[in-house]
């Protein structure tokens, strides 16, 4: 790899040259975020900006190195870089989850689906406490206990092998042991820090998801807001599920706003802790891709259910795996 | 003791020191988020007023967390030096206050009072200071430490140069190196957030700086920071670490939720020390705190969090430490919840910590979802330069990747330095200029060209 030369410039003012013009003209974030374009603009050549001639070092994904400078400081077009970065970052934890298009967007994808949210009522509270994301709401507490009493799908009937035939999923197929027992699976989807991701990827990670559970049976699905990872052990509870699914927003970082995260909990209950669960992360084109998580997601789901338990415990790596527990699952 | 205070037609009373503490704290989200907030301003500043009046010795006689249940208590106990705390032994928190605003406090005596301060009294005096008295006061303070280079002289500032990568791929971090070392950054220490645990991958990293440092003599130390087990097992190993690394907290089970006590950290700095690694001193351990640490452990043991942290300096200082910082706004809003509560808590930190004899620095930074910015850090950091801080961090871009957080900028240093006219430590100082990185002045140079030659081999090394 080449070293390009310093810059021949002369004296402690900045006195313009072309490689200077080079730097700005690729004066980008090195970390660009994988969903959004640069902005044209902010990105004119600057005479007084002082290039630096270990650019050719800059990595796809890297660090922001080699910025350059503007006297000592950060030249206008990796300053405006960053805000915009930050800027998405933020708007991921601050605009609110669009509950009504997301929920009509799931139903056309053939999912029952409810809302519920958590006991931090707006997203001041929701960042202060994280206890009150936590916890239900008491009213949707009820309401989610009240149906998960007449409510259950199961893709796939257990006989069938495409998974697109099962689309009556309003049908009260409890039978007398559902009722019994519950379900196998209860899957939340939570806003998180990212309304972002949740938006963005949700819908296609549970069309990729549905196909790998053919023979559990799941409630139905519950968008929840204001809501922390462990909101889904209290959603599966009240479900009477086996097993929680927590889809979640993750917390953005500058290179990429839209991750999700997939949590995984046996016998959910209210005050489980982290050690009692499973995590999957990064979840974005870009990241590890949709697909590839549905399929981990999948096989954690398994070797839960079959093992009866999950965390720390489970000692179980999808990533590594997964392959191993490919084989038809318990219905 | 009395804990108790009219106020026109209302009294506040308090049950306890820990209540007293916490309740006198300015305002923060982990305090309320413990439950252990004032509910009003009102009774804030009745609580302050109840614990300006309380003798300093009162924390010596009923200490917040009890001796037998806590060994941080009882290093606290067992190490406080009661002559050096004769000079202030009769005062109150609010007279401590305005002793170390006037002209008795100075360097030296400062340097003397140390060993006879607690954690508990110098929380308790900080909670009575504004901002300004916070900077006043730890501008006094000189706290000097040396391993291959001396940091903390009055009029300098360093930095940590963080290259973390979030696949510790050893080109991405070298590169993140050079650019930090072309911008003149890297004299506190060159310390990498691992992601791995595995001890092969940690053990090319130790290497990689190494071979770095000693290739180009560059007056600085590395530090991995691994957890402690991985270092003493690395060293055991015979691999060349320099600085030796811990997260601490205040209490022995916030320690424990970090898998370490103080006889592990005690293995740790003899085995650190064991490897003489140091040129011109032998202070050789890097410890890093935040407040809330212990909260989020749920190990505070009903105490507020600026207290639990000054509690971790006591854990610092018992180990003659080369580098302390606060991380102070990575913990995330729960419990520091915008760019106001972290200004204050970066600034107590630092006054705290200096007032205990550490040599402090400030990760001044904060996530995403707190509520602040850039315009915050800078805030904070031209506050910390005016209060004298030793060190910041330096990551590209101010843009940590592998720990998703903001952090300062290699920029953001030249910038501190330009303003307050801050030097680097004097050997690293040197070594730029006879790179050819920095001028006379320490100001970038225009045309580093006899750093070439250090380029070439960053360089090459990018294509093995």
């Amino acid at each position: 790899m080449n070293i390009d030369a310093p810059e021949n410039e002369s004296g402690g003012s900045a006195v313009p040259d072309s490689p200077a013009v080079n730097l700005a003209q690729d004066t980008m974030p090195a970390a660009p975020s994988s969903t959004q374009s640069i902005p044209a603009s902010g990105a004119l050549p600057s005479t007084t900006v002082r290039a630096d001639s270990w650019r050719t070092l800059r990595q796809t994904g890297g660090a922001r190195i080699a910025l350059g400078r503007a006297g000592a400081s950060l030249p206008t077009a990796a300053l405006l870089a960053f805000d915009l970065a930050h800027a998405q970052a933020r708007d991921a934890v601050h605009v609110p989850l669009d509950v009504e298009a997301l929920m009509s967007r799931l139903r056309e994808d053939d999912w029952s689906v409810q809302s519920v949210r958590s006991r931090a009522a707006e997203r001041s509270a929701y960042l202060a406490r994280p206890d009150w994301g936590r916890r239900l709401a008491l009213d949707d507490a009820a309401r989610l206990r009240a149906a998960s009493a007449s409510t259950s799908t199961r893709p796939g009937a257990g006989t069938a092998t495409d998974t697109d035939t099962d689309t009556d999923t309003d049908t009260d197929t409890t039978d007398s042991a559902g009722t019994a027992t519950g379900v196998d699976i209860a899957i939340m989807i939570g806003d998180g820090l990212s309304s972002t991701a949740v938006d963005a990827h949700a819908p296609a990670l549970l069309h990729a998801l549905r196909p790998l559970l053919v023979g559990f049976t799941l409630a139905p699905l519950v968008i929840a807001q204001q809501a922390r990872v462990a909101l889904a052990d209290e959603v599966a509870e009240l479900c009477r599920a086996q097993l929680a699914i927590c889809i979640i927003g993750e917390r953005p970082g500058l290179s990429a706003a839209d991750s999700l995260g997939a949590y995984l909990t046996y016998a959910p209950k209210v005050g489980r802790n982290d050690g009692e669960r499973n995590c999957i992360s990064n979840i974005r084109p870009g990241g590890l891709s949709l697909d590839q998580a549905a399929h981990q997601i999948a096989a954690l789901a398994r070797a839960a259910l079959s093992r009866r338990v999950s965390g720390v415990a489970l000692r179980f790596d999808p990533t590594r795996d997964a392959i191993a527990e490919a084989r038809p699952a318990p219905s | 003791m009395r804990l108790q205070t009219s106020l026109g037609v209302r009294s506040h009373v308090f049950a306890d020191l820990r209540e007293v503490l916490a309740k006198a704290s300015p305002a923060r989200s982990g305090d309320a988020l413990a439950g252990l907030a004032a509910a009003t301003d009102e009774e804030r500043v009745a609580a302050k007023l109840v614990l300006a009046d309380l003798p300093l010795t009162c924390f010596l006689d009923h200490p917040l967390i009890p001796y037998e249940d806590d060994e941080v208590t009882r290093l606290i106990v067992d190490t406080h030096d009661a002559s050096a705390f004769a000079p202030v032994r009769d005062l109150s928190v609010g007279q401590l206050r305005d002793w170390l605003l006037s002209d008795r406090a100075d360097a030296t005596s400062l340097r003397a009072l140390a060993p006879g301060l607690t954690p508990e009294m110098v929380a308790a005096v900080s909670k009575l200071m504004r901002n300004q008295d916070l900077i006043l006061v730890a501008r006094k303070c000189e706290v000097v430490t040396r391993f291959r280079n001396t940091l903390g002289l009055r009029g300098h500032l360093a930095v940590r140069l963080q290259p973390n990568d979030p696949t510790d791929d050893p080109r991405r971090i070298a590169a993140s190196m050079l650019d930090g070392l072309m911008y003149g950054a890297g004299d506190a220490c060159i310390g990498i957030n691992p992601v791995t645990d595995e001890p092969a991958q940690l053990a090319s990293l130790w290497r990689l700086l190494d071979e770095l440092i000693a290739r180009f003599e560059i007056p600085t130390q590395s530090c991995v920071l691994a957890h402690l087990t991985r270092q003493i097992d690395a060293i055991d190993a015979g691999l060349p670490l320099d600085l030796v690394f811990q997260s601490i907290g205040g209490t022995e089970a916030t320690n424990r939720s970090f898998g370490i006590d103080l006889a592990l950290l005690r293995e740790g700095h003899a085995a650190a020390q064991s490897l003489r690694r140091g040129t011109i001193g032998s202070d050789c351990m890097y410890f890093e705190t935040g407040q809330g640490s212990a909260l989020s452990a749920g190990a505070h043991r009903g105490v507020d969090q600026q207290t639990c942290e000054v509690r971790a300096y006591a854990v610092a200082r018992a180990f003659q430490p080369l580098l302390v910082n606060s991380v102070v706004g990575f913990i995330g809003p729960e419990y520091l919840y915008d760019g106001r509560q972290i200004i204050r808590a970066g600034l107590e930190d630092h006054c705290c910590g200096k007032l205990l004899g550490l040599p402090m620095g400030v990760d001044v930074c904060y996530t995403n979802h707190a509520e602040a910015d850039q315009n915050d850090m800078d805030t904070l950091l031209t506050l910390l330069g005016t209060a004298g801080v030793n060190y910041v961090m330096g990551v590209p871009g101010a843009d940590d990747i592998m720990l998703s957080y903001q952090s300062t900028s290699f920029h953001d240093a030249l910038y501190l330095r330009e303003v307050q006219q801050l030097k680097r430590a004097p050997e690293f100082e040197v070594w730029l200029q006879r790179q050819g990185i920095c001028d006379a002045q320490g100001r970038l140079s225009a045309n580093p060209a006899t750093a070439l030659p250090m380029l070439a081999a960053f360089a090459e090394a990018q294509t093995r």
